[in-house]
């Protein structure tokens, strides 16, 4: 389009975003069919719509890419994108606070109640006598039965000395790229998505232990559904973020930042750094507490 | 800058407009014509939650049970809640947005357009996806627009339609709400400092904060929903541990503030058509700023009043109740000032004025009654029961959907390059003010002496005041069909050309470009000079 210079960069059309919304439509009344078991058309869709988002992100990122390498975008476009990142993750930070709101109501508020604490005592004298409460609980029915919870200090511990250190790599590789030095960034940044996937590793032998040893299930009442929810959540987070990881790595060393400029390189690193928070915060409060 | 500027841009931009459908709408860009796709998304959407209503008054009409089935009637107050709320009202403030904010700050358009893009064309097919419930085995969700558990979680097939769709809006409106803040935050003209904007930009500046913090926890709400209806999880079973009253206090922490989503833009636009008629400068500019800044902080500490019934201790209900009260001395503070700013003001009323000042009044009649909501003892005998309904009508319809009114009759000029006929215009406000009252202000009495919400038949005590009431909701459904015929009318037949400023004392950039605004406005920043802004002088 026709712009005077230093004017604000206003794409022409663009048939991504028609592409993102059918393909995340097809994706969700895919999901809904297979929950209600109506088969193959829920597969079948959900795949479809997965296949129509991730070219998606190809073409749209990769139309951003040229534009910004054409120098299409100048401070103010990219003062945007940044705001653009930071409310985004504000947003993943509310999500989260859901579920940490439904694991500290239920274990300060909730499950005391049920067990005949303040004004609980009725209800547990009618309904649930006996009920003891503690944490952690399957409930007064003990719905899927006793259950062991995963010590904090074995594969837990073990994985937030992973994701710091993936914060302090980041951190570094950044600096790297600032200052210009080519080979340091890449072994940093190539070390990134490396502990990421680690991390992934051991939250699954995590799962399946919890799952073949020590009976905790999703079913396992409140307790097992504040932390696979939590976890598995943020276990989704790691893994986006370990693939957005893997997507600069792959850019980083086709020399596509600069030092000034690699919005992208940065909107990652923040995003690497609020996951590794979450997880300050789940080690905190559902493996430690 | 100066109209000629603007005109010179005009010419210069007109061959930009993309030709052809495809290009035009489903790969738009440019925030008037998403604006624009917003607004009539919005429209069609209030005409369906419009049907359902009409057929929830026409079985209300008498008591027994005339047209419908009950699990169906169900099914219609459930979705007439979901759509209007998030169909219409939602939309269509994002759709004044899209056009208004760039012009109102001298942005060359949305910061994000092609997200923009993105978070219109979600919306028509989450609105698919929960529509399509209706067809479905077990039919629509029926248990309220709040989807309490454990009721909701006996849905049929649809339960799982109706989350993904809600996730859908969500993520619609994260979006289209990053947006606004970034252009907001980072578009404006040199020289509109943050305390000069437009009050309607401010409004959304605090609406699209609340909007990133809200829709997610709704998302979470259902999507624990989701897992406990699918995949065995106990976050609403006593029996393991949970709570369903752990749901309701997820969700009224999307839920009151999302109120506020839907009312502070329309303060916004009030705060613009009231100066203008009044031809004085709002009263209380910054006071205005910090009462919708402090609104939107208390509304995220008053959740509970929704569940003062439900058991909770003691010290809670006092502590929401209180923070409740204190809702109102910011919302009095914008009460009070519009009402300085009309005092001896040199007023006309226009068809814009004329839904601003019903707003005015109307929405503090809904204050009121939420006040006596909000009070503890007096809302165990209101609770679940048509008092509620009526109170939170009168601040969605003759609040949230009038302001809506005011503003397209206001900018509605300014987008069409058109008059839109004053005195259909006039007919449509005075038949919807009135008969909104009549649909409404009978439901209070019915209320009060104990008609319950939601039910299909009622005992014939209270047979009068249905009757009125549904009457009213006939003629108000009716004149709706003005509102869209002069809107039609105006877009592609009125023949009398709009001045750039449509109102005399109308102050602001979007008056300072031609009628219709030019398909791009402001690809240079414009210079502001002094007497353009409503509020506060330019010093350059
Ligand atoms: C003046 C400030 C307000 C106060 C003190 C207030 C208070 C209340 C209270 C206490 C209830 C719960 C009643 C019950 O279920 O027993 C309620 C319900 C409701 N209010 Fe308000 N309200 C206010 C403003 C608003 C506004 C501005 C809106 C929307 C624009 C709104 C929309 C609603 C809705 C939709 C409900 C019903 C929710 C449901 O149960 O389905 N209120 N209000
Ligand atoms: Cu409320």
């Amino acid at each position: 389009m026709s712009q005077q210079a230093g004017a604000y960069y206003i794409p022409h059309g663009s048939r991504w975003p028609i592409i993102a919304a059918v393909g995340l439509f097809i994706f969700m009344w895919g999901a809904a069919h297979w929950l209600d078991g109506i088969e193959p058309e829920g597969p079948i869709l959900l795949f479809t719509g997965l296949a129509i988002i991730i070219f998606m992100k190809f073409g749209w990122f990769g139309e951003v890419i040229r534009e910004s390498q054409r120098g299409a975008f100048n401070a103010q476009v990219d003062v945007s994108f940044r705001m653009g990142m930071m409310w985004f993750i504000f947003s993943e930070v509310m999500f989260f606070g859901a579920f940490f709101g439904a694991l500290f109501y239920s274990r300060g508020l909730q499950v005391p109640w049920l067990s005949g604490e303040g004004h609980g005592a009725l209800t547990n004298y009618y309904l649930f006598r006996g009920y003891t409460g503690g944490w952690p609980t399957a409930g007064p029915d003990a719905i899927g039965g006793a259950f062991k919870t995963v010590p904090a200090w074995g594969e837990p511990l073990l994985n937030t000395l992973l994701l710091l250190s993936s914060s302090v790599t980041i951190t570094i590789a950044h600096h790297a790229l600032r200052d210009g030095h080519r080979r340091r960034m890449l072994v940093f940044l190539a070390a990134t998505p490396i502990l990421g996937a680690l991390f992934l590793w051991f939250q699954a032998h995590e799962y399946i232990d919890a799952y073949t040893h020590l009976n905790l299930t999703l079913h396992s009442g409140i307790y097992g559904a504040t932390f696979f929810l939590l976890t598995g959540f943020h276990g989704l987070h790691v893994t986006l973020g370990t693939i957005m990881l893997l997507v600069i790595l792959y850019r980083t060393w086709r020399g596509d930042f600069s030092k000034e400029h690699h919005f992208a390189f940065e909107a990652v690193a923040w995003y690497w750094h609020f996951v590794d928070i979450v997880w300050l915060g789940l080690f905190l409060f559902v493996y430690i507490l | 800058m100066n109209t000629d500027a603007a005109i010179h841009h005009d010419d210069a931009h007109h061959d930009d407009v993309p030709k052809g459908f495809v290009h035009r709408w489903l790969f738009a860009t440019n925030h008037k014509d998403i604006g624009t796709m917003y607004l009539v998304l919005a429209l069609v959407m209030f005409f369906i939650g419009g049907a359902m209503a009409m057929v929830i008054r026409a079985e209300l009409f008498k008591p027994g049970l005339q047209l419908v089935q009950p699990y169906f009637f169900n099914e219609l107050t459930t979705l007439h809640g979901l759509i209007m709320i998030f169909g219409a009202i939602m939309p269509a403030f994002v759709g004044l947005a899209n056009w208004q904010i760039p012009l109102m700050v001298g942005a060359p358009d949305m910061a994000l357009p092609r997200m923009n893009n993105l978070s219109f064309w979600i919306l028509p097919f989450a609105f698919l996806l929960i529509l399509s419930t209706l067809f479905m085995p077990g039919g629509a969700v029926a248990g309220g627009w709040v989807m309490y558990p454990p009721l909701i979680l006996q849905t049929g097939e649809s339960l799982a339609f109706t989350i993904f769709a809600i996730h859908l809006m969500g993520i619609s409106s994260i979006m289209g709400a990053i947006n606004i803040i970034a252009t907001i935050l980072n578009l404006r003209a040199p020289g509109m400092d943050l305390l000069k904007m437009p009050l309607f930009v401010w409004t959304w500046l605090i609406t699209a904060f609340l909007l990133i913090a809200i829709m997610p926890v709704l998302a979470g709400a259902v999507t624990m929903l989701l897992t406990d209806r699918y995949f065995g999880t106990n976050f609403f079973n006593a029996a393991g541990g949970g709570d369903v009253l752990l749901y309701e206090h997820i969700f009224w922490f999307f839920g009151h503030p999302e109120v506020y989503v839907m009312i502070l833009p329309a303060f916004g636009v009030i705060s613009e058509v009231i100066p203008t008629f009044a031809r004085k400068p709002i009263f209380g500019y910054k006071p205005m700023v910090y009462a919708t800044a402090s609104i939107a902080f208390l509304s995220f500490i008053v959740w509970a009043h929704h569940m003062f019934t439900t058991g909770l201790p003691v010290g809670a209900q006092l502590f929401f109740m209180y923070a409740t009260m204190l809702i109102s001395v910011p919302t009095g503070v914008k009460v009070f000032n519009w009402v300085a700013t009309m005092w001896k003001g040199s007023m006309t009323f226009e068809t814009p004025m004329l839904f601003a000042v019903a707003f005015v009044i109307l929405f503090t009649i809904g204050g009121f009654s939420g006040l006596m909501l909000g009070l503890v003892p007096a809302d165990y005998q209101y609770h679940n029961s048509y008092f509620v309904v009526a109170h939170f009508h009168y601040v969605l319809v003759s609040g949230a959907a009038f302001g809506i009114m005011t503003g397209v009759y206001y900018w509605l000029p300014k987008w069409s390059g058109h008059m839109y006929s004053e005195r259909w215009g006039k007919i449509h406000f005075w038949l919807s003010a009135i008969s909104v009252n009549v649909l409404f202000f009978p439901q209070h009495f019915l209320g009060l002496a104990g008609m319950p919400r939601r039910i299909p038949d009622y005992n014939v005590a209270f047979a009068d005041w249905n009757m009125v009431s549904s009457i009213g909701g006939f003629v108000f459904g009716a004149s709706q069909l003005i509102f869209v015929g002069n809107i039609i009318y105006t877009v592609y037949f009125a023949r009398d050309k709009a001045p750039a400023r449509v109102w005399e004392g109308a102050r602001g950039l979007e008056w300072e470009v031609p009628s219709p605004a030019p398909h791009h406005t402001f690809s240079t920043p414009p210079t502001i000079l002094p007497g353009m802004l409503a509020h506060g002088d330019i010093t350059h």
